[in-house]
């Protein structure tokens, strides 16, 4: 019994927030790339290929920013691929985001060896520290848990109510919405479906390369090969658990984020359960999320259906 | 097969699946080109290697085949899913979960030969099976998206695998490694090719492509299949349930898978390590995707894949590119054949006019 109460301490909600981090940027990245209509598994591609991005750019900067802003450029040129192909190609989009998958898996192999002459993994680079925000950090309780993350961690919360305003409050938002559930009726007002589902995607590009880089230059300092290890996916399964609404996506992380925290803390307590089985407990946990959020969640009405002007 | 009668024909339409094949890795293989250049590498040297790693030898001859034997099962599960409008991204984790089946029943069990070794690879279709049939039945059942739930099983499944093997674990072995004890001789599926490593996996692997074809285009079983991937609520208004149908797609695909990779242990490893299997189960979305879904072309790309996993290895030996290069390639493979739905219909009206032109 004792090594359970090691598990269960403070530091433990303190690792759910930084957990719940890399799977709250892809959420809320797949929030807005379907409400406009546009699937996009590609998410874990994109982190991978942004994580790498930023590895690359703090490595020759010695900046990590300089990093992040590098993810932030490769996350938007892949989303760009992806939206050439489904919004103007037409393709079938799980197909196209697989194919950003299966890149996202080789690209950064083939140029760590390039560039590092290394295999797996890269060298140790800058990363972002920890910010300690005066009086939050000084409250007790919720001082140690929320007052000394990661600056990535506290933009990835902003965000949540940022996204709900953006998406629900602004005409811009309205748009977006719009050509995901009705992209007919919103060209016949005037709204271009294109621009918007490539702005809907663009700005899915932007949140999941920080997800990626907060993986590769803050939690770690380095870039190791399929480092995601299905964050991205996890991520969409959260957008659904939260009905496509970053309130509800938040909830979901930070559930995700607790099954990731408490794994990893019962590992580091060694308490009698093989760790293996520990490691599951993300994944299955979240296909148990899936089925009990089904049948109430909806996804916008136009998601993965090409738009054809008429 | 909807509108046929209605539709026009030209005896040159037959050529379009070939053309857009070869397109496909024509311009991947341009692109992945263009990518290396870019990256200061020779693309000649690159493919070069390439080539030379996969044709120059027998030896390097018969790994080429050994790697297209688990690309044709893989491919068939992924082409058998798409058939009924499923996507199964669980492949390499019903890979591993095969051969892991597989390789249980090859050194637990003493059995004579004739019954040994197909009973092995019933173990490893059967695992596979069942690991597909969840997210079929979480489909139909839950209306739950199936990349979703087939990708968290496969990591599910690697650290079952990781358990099995680890020190304490069920089925280690009794020595230093993290593997599994050999297969008995009598699961042991023969070599067939001397000095090389290649087994009788690959005409396994052929027989299968044949019973793909027959099940989905002559049996009722994979019409109904193929109606529900058609159209799912036109399937359900003639009286076929798609979620049956769903189950049973699924179920199909991950035996498939099963067997990719209890081929692989029965007859490469002889034993199970939880790393056999190099990525077969993401090179079969792409093998599935470039064969059209079809057995023949699923065949077809199943040794273009083989060509280039077998022949990364030397590359990345000789003009030292990453032999992920493959991954690449695939990626590029998948963007050029995605979009054939947009491609085909301006290759069929391309075809018919020359149809007509010719006729003049």
């Amino acid at each position: 019994m004792e090594v359970w109460s090691n598990v269960f301490s403070l530091a433990l909600f303190t690792a759910t927030i930084r957990s719940a981090t890399p799977i709250l940027f892809p959420a809320l990245a797949g929030i807005f790339s379907e409400r406009s209509g546009v699937l996009n598994i590609a998410l874990e591609g994109i982190m991978l290929i942004s994580a790498f991005a930023a590895v690359v750019g703090s490595y020759y900067t010695n900046n990590a920013w300089l990093g992040v802003l590098c993810a932030v450029i490769a996350g938007v040129l892949t989303s760009l691929i992806h939206a050439f192909m489904c919004i103007n190609l037409r393709a079938d989009q799980a197909i196209v985001g697989t194919g950003i998958n299966i890149l996202g898996a080789g690209l950064p192999s083939f140029l760590l060896l390039k560039l590092f002459g290394s295999q797996g993994i890269s060298p140790i680079v800058e990363r972002i520290h920890e910010w300690r925000i005066p009086i939050l950090a000084d409250i007790p309780v919720i001082g140690p848990i929320l007052g000394e993350q990661s600056p990535l961690v506290y933009i990835s919360l902003v965000m949540v109510p940022v996204s709900y305003f953006v998406l629900f409050k602004t005409p811009f938002g309205l748009r977006l919405r719009s050509v995901g559930e009705n992209p007919h009726a919103s060209e016949t007002v005037g709204v271009s479906v294109f621009r918007f589902r490539y702005l809907g995607v663009i700005i899915s590009g932007v949140l999941a390369a920080l997800g990626g880089a907060f993986l590769s230059v803050s939690y770690l300092a380095q870039f190791v090969k399929l480092m995601t290890a299905g964050r991205g996916f996890i991520g969409l399964a959260a957008m659904i658990f939260g009905r496509w609404n970053p309130w509800g996506a938040l909830f979901a992380c930070l559930l995700f984020g607790f099954a990731d925290a408490l794994q990893a803390a019962a590992q580091a307590s060694n308490v009698p359960i093989a760790p293996q089985f520990l490691r599951m407990l993300p994944y299955v946990l979240t296909i148990i999320a899936l089925v009990g959020a089904m049948g109430r969640a909806n996804p916008p009405a136009f998601v993965a259906k090409p738009y054809e002007k008429a | 097969m909807e509108n046929e009668k209605n539709r026009k024909t030209s005896p040159l339409l037959a050529l379009i699946s070939p053309t857009q094949f070869i397109l496909g890795v024509l311009l991947a293989f341009i692109a992945g080109a263009v990518f290396l250049w870019v990256f200061g590498e020779s693309p000649a040297d690159a493919y070069g290697a390439l080539f030379k790693g996969a044709f120059s030898s027998k030896r390097y001859f018969a790994e080429t085949l050994l790697s297209t034997t688990p690309l044709i099962f893989g491919g068939l599960a992924v082409a058998l899913g798409f058939r009924c409008g499923l996507f199964n991204m669980g492949v390499e984790g019903q890979i591993v979960l095969g051969g892991m089946a597989a390789a249980y029943v090859g050194y637990a069990w003493e059995l004579p030969l004739l019954i040994h070794l197909p009973l092995a690879l019933l173990a490893g279709a059967v695992a596979g099976g069942i690991w597909g049939a969840i997210p079929g039945y979480l489909k139909a059942k839950h209306r739950i998206h199936e990349v979703i739930t087939t990708i968290m099983l496969n990591y599910i499944v690697f650290q079952v695998a990781a358990y099995m093997i680890a020190v304490g674990g069920p089925m280690k072995a009794d020595n230093e490694l993290p593997v599994s004890p050999d297969v008995l001789p009598t699961a042991q599926l023969a070599r067939i090719w001397e000095g090389t490593r290649l087994s009788g996996g690959i005409f396994i692997a052929l027989i299968f492509a044949v019973l793909v074809w027959v099940f989905l285009f002559k049996t009722r079983l994979g019409y109904k299949m193929r109606a529900v991937g058609l159209n799912s609520s036109a399937a359900e208004f003639a009286g076929i349930k798609p979620g049956r149908m769903m189950v049973w797609a699924m179920f199909l695909s991950g035996a498939l898978g099963g067997l990719a990779g209890a081929v692989e242990v029965l007859g490469v490893h002889y034993k199970f390590y939880s790393t056999f299997s190099p990525g077969y189960g993401w090179d079969a979305i792409a093998v599935a995707l470039l064969g059209l879904n079809h057995p023949v072309g699923v065949v077809a790309s199943a040794f273009l894949f083989g060509v280039l996993r077998s022949g990364s290895i030397t590359m990345q030996a000789i003009a030292q590119i990453s032999k992920d290069i493959v991954l690449i390639l695939s990626a590029l493979i998948i963007f050029f054949t995605a979009t054939n739905q947009t491609l085909r219909p301006i290759l069929e009206r391309l075809t018919l006019r020359l149809d007509t032109r010719r006729a003049k």
